[in-house]
């Protein structure tokens, strides 16, 4: 959990994903698109990613990956990410943790 | 003396009675003498009801005895084409489970439920465009417009259960029309499009209404293209793997290559589900949101506008299918 935390403050957007998981290449894929350059740790590269995983699903995120966080702050996984966007929220999310400028 | 009516395995009471009665009479142990006379036909003619009586109790006992072995035998032999046929997957509710949807029974019972959600959708539109013209109050279009989100979400839910039984039917789209499969994107309809076409129904929208759905059409595009990307890394991650498991399959190394290579593709087939159920979440949110953008009577027109879109699709395909051929 620490090092999810830790990983999760450094950048104001960070995707935690696994290398083999497209669901995780759709949500990378939109930042990109929205101009956002995420910090992406892929949890199978990680010497704790078990650790982690299970840390993200304590957190509620399922499935585990892909896991955001916007300015160190959990936000969901897939469903989430594009509920949010779909309202414009998500958009503001970056804009005020100055992931984008507009 | 023969007695004529059918007899059952258990005779009454007064039949014996009046079978010892008669043979009394006839030998003569009971006074037949004046005083006693009416008395006597009277009994005789009780005995005689009582036993007319009787006998047709034992026809109509018989009766129901055969009617209820043939009803068992009928019973039997249906439970056993109801057996047969579930084993073929064909789709059949138990009694009393109106609620459940699927239960893994296979793409017809999909199919089955999907013309049922059309029918009361098209039941729902109608009453809205009536209503409509009617110039009815906000207040009853509210509760028709909210009815007709509400069961959208019948048939998302739906789709969701049809999808962990069997993804690959939803993903052929087989359960539409030709034409509207020929717009089919990740098992359904492309939000941005319909919202696209929404946009030139609307009219008035004030400056930012007209900007809350452009910037909607354009979120909708973007999650879109996302999960469109992820499918497409998802074939060439399938590609790659089965690939990977090519080669010459004569040491066991090789073999257990094949099977760990099977296994990984096992596995990805198996996220296909998800990206349904995510383009199925996109289209319900962006339903929800272009509601909440739109006043009452706005969403009444927006929803009929899509309804008249869909119809003229499968209006097209009618005509395509009962086109003539050489």
């Amino acid at each position: 959990m620490d090092r999810i935390r830790e990983l999760a403050s450094k950048k104001a957007a960070v995707i935690f994903t696994k290398s083999s998981c497209c669901m995780c290449y759709s949500t990378k894929q939109l930042f990109y698109e929205l101009g956002a350059s995420p910090a992406v740790h892929e949890l199978d590269k990680e010497a704790r990613g078990r650790e982690m995983e299970l840390a993200l699903r304590g957190l509620g995120c399922n499935p585990s990956v892909p896991a955001v966080f916007i300015g160190g702050v959990f936000v969901g996984s897939t469903t989430d990410v594009i509920s949010l966007h779909v309202d414009g929220s998500l958009k503001q999310m970056l804009i005020d943790a100055k992931a984008i400028w507009f | 003396m023969a007695d004529v009516s059918p007899r059952t395995d258990t005779s009454t009471d007064a039949d014996t009675e009046d079978k010892n009665l008669r043979n009394a009479l006839s030998q003569g142990m009971i006074a037949s003498d004046g005083s006693d006379k009416s008395r006597d036909q009277k009994t005789l003619r009780r005995l005689a009801q009582n036993r007319e009586a009787a006998r047709k109790s034992r026809l109509r006992k018989k009766a129901y005895v055969q009617q209820l072995e043939s009803s068992r035998m009928k019973l039997t032999q249906l439970e056993q084409e109801l057996q047969r046929a579930r084993q073929q997957g064909i789709f059949i509710s138990s009694s009393g489970d109106q609620a459940q949807s699927m239960g893994g029974n296979g793409a017809l019972a999909f199919d089955v439920e999907y013309a049922r959600w059309l029918e009361e959708h098209n039941r729902r539109v109608n009453e809205l465009r009536g209503a409509v013209n009617s110039h009815a109050g906000d207040g009853e279009l509210r509760i028709i417009v909210d009815g007709i989100l509400a069961h959208y979400d019948d048939i998302f839910r739906i789709k969701g259960d049809a999808a962990k039984a069997d993804v690959f039917h939803i993903l052929s789209g087989m359960w539409k029309t030709p034409a509207e499969r020929c717009f089919l994107w990740l098992g359904g309809f492309r939000s941005s499009e319909l919202l696209k076409l929404l946009i030139n129904q609307l009219e008035p929208l004030t400056e930012q209404q007209l900007m809350s759905i452009n910037n909607l059409q354009q979120s909708s595009q973007q999650a879109e293209d996302a999960l469109s990307q992820g499918m497409e890394a998802l074939q060439q991650s399938l590609a790659e793997t089965l690939a990977a498991s090519l080669g010459p399959s004569t040491s066991t190394g090789n073999v257990a290559n094949y099977m760990g290579q099977m296994a990984m593709a096992m596995g990805k087939l198996g996220t296909l589900e998800g990206f349904i159920r995510q383009a199925d979440n996109l289209r319900q949110q962006t339903l929800q949101r272009m509601h909440s953008i739109l006043t009452t009577r706005q969403s009444a027109r927006a929803l009929l506008a899509i309804n008249d879109y869909f119809s003229r699709l499968r209006a097209l395909s009618s005509l395509w299918l009962a086109r003539p051929r050489e």
